[in-house]
């Protein structure tokens, strides 16, 4: 199981509590913690399955590589930060 | 005649309302939200509302209590692109990413087909909902068009839909206008789709490609209620009208000050008026002179009459978005909103003005509250 957290600034849109999942893969375990909250999906994964341009996920502290495919791979216990930049005005 | 209107900023959407001797700002949704655009449904009078929230993407909001409350429902998305997939586009162009990148327009369907809402986007997908705005499915006919692979974006990266004209004898027949791609229609629901008839013209296109029917920019199309087979368009490069439902286009010429602009509103009654916003063309995009004016042709677009009374005449550089001029269902009520955050109605067929607020922010999108 790893440990799925989300910024706060996303809690505003859609309530995404944090959660401990299963998976190997960063892919799985956020498809494991869509399957929870579908909602989700799409605040964070682009219509192809991509990592939103704008969005960023580190894996215990080491930001992903894959983007597209989301094969970053996951241990037990690992902890996944889901966050965005905020910038604009 | 409607006394409720819609408008939807970069900052949130607002709803202004008809008090007893003036308009005013009431209710306001998604404060601190880009609203892109917003759709009032009238039959059956429910809301629904595009935002961009930039890092977390494209979402979409109904709300069946006037906008009392709101919740959010699907937003349409891209199919998978397959492994295979080969562009069909012109060589050294760049495919479409099949990704939502904005929700363009909003239509709901025809009196006989309650529940159907249409949905125009970029890059270039046209999206049906058959339940409110519950699910969407992309109208695979037109993206799998070759033709669709030519599209090109005019001023944004990616070709987009930001008109839907539903027929309103014939919900079957729907015109789309598309930024680069022309004016689109079908007669069976989207099963089939013709491409653009002949007779615009892009003056920005190398000579030989001027009046290339799938090239054309045209910056929103619209339709009148009670004559149908009559579209208005303003173009990037001027005024052009349709007598037969987009098979031709006549190009209006002679139009003072400028036939540059973005918006047109045509009478729900009377095909022959239009109001048009100009602006100076085409590459620095303010009001000619910093003077606001609507340009009306009551004549089918011979003449046109600059209205000013109750606008701004001097220092003011409102530029009106091609969703930014709304007219009511009996021609006489008429809004506009600007980028630089004024509102005006008008309750006179535009012969006057008065001017809801000048500190809103960008406006995006006017939409008046219409009976079916």
């Amino acid at each position: 199981m790893a440990t799925v957290r989300f910024t706060r600034n996303i809690q505003r849109h859609v309530s995404c509590p944090t959660l401990d999942v299963a998976g190997g893969t960063l892919r799985e375990v956020l498809e494991n913690y869509f399957q929870t909250n579908e909602q989700v999906r799409g605040y964070v994964l682009d219509d192809q399955g991509r990592l939103r341009q704008h969005m960023v996920i580190f894996v215990d502290g080491d930001q992903v590589h894959d983007r597209d495919n989301l094969s970053d791979p996951v241990a037990t216990g690992s902890v996944i930060d889901v966050l965005q930049a905020l910038s604009g005005g | 005649m409607s006394n409720r209107c819609l408008v939807a900023t970069r900052k949130g959407l607002f709803t202004l309302d008809r008090g007893a001797s003036k308009w005013s700002i009431g209710r306001v949704s998604f404060l601190g939200d880009n609203c892109t655009l917003v759709m009032h449904d009238p039959r059956n009078g429910e809301l629904i509302a595009a935002l961009n929230h930039g890092h977390f993407g494209i979402k979409m909001h109904r709300s069946r209590d006037g906008g009392e409350t709101w919740g959010e429902i699907a937003t349409p998305k891209y199919p998978e692109k397959p492994a295979d997939y080969v562009p069909k586009g012109p060589p050294g162009s760049k495919p479409a990413d099949w990704s939502l990148k904005l929700v363009w327009s909003l239509a709901p369907g025809g009196g006989d087909e309650p529940g159907v809402v249409w949905c125009g986007t970029l890059p270039g997908g046209l999206f049906k909902s058959e339940n409110r705005g519950d699910s969407w499915e992309l109208n695979r006919p037109l993206w799998d068009n070759p033709l669709r692979e030519q599209w090109f974006g005019g001023g944004a990266d990616h070709p987009g839909i930001h008109s839907i004209c539903v027929d309103p004898r014939d919900a079957r027949h729907v015109a789309i206008g598309v930024s680069c791609g022309g004016v689109w229609s079908t007669r069976d629901g989207g099963l089939t789709w013709q491409p653009p008839g002949r007779g615009m013209r892009a003056e920005y296109m190398p000579p030989e490609q001027q009046f290339e029917p799938n090239l054309q920019d045209p910056h929103i199309v619209v339709q009148c209620r009670a004559n149908p087979e009559v579209l208005w368009v303003q173009h990037h490069n001027g005024i052009f009208k349709s007598t037969d439902a987009g098979a031709s286009w006549n190009e209006i010429t002679d139009v003072k000050p400028s036939a540059f602009g973005f918006v047109v509103a045509v009478h729900p009654q009377d095909a022959n008026t239009a109001w048009f916003i100009p602006a100076v063309k085409d590459e620095k995009r303010y009001p000619m002179g910093g003077r606001v004016i609507v340009n009306r042709t009551r004549d089918g677009g011979k003449t046109f009459e600059a209205l000013t009374r109750g606008l701004p005449q001097e220092h003011a550089y409102d530029l009106v978005f091609r969703h930014g001029l709304d007219v009511d269902e009996t021609g006489n009520r008429l809004a506009f909103g600007s980028t630089t955050g004024s509102v005006w109605i008008s309750e006179d067929g535009g012969d006057s003005w008065q001017t809801v607020s000048s500190n809103l922010p960008p406006v995006y999108a006017v939409r008046f509250e219409k009976a079916g």
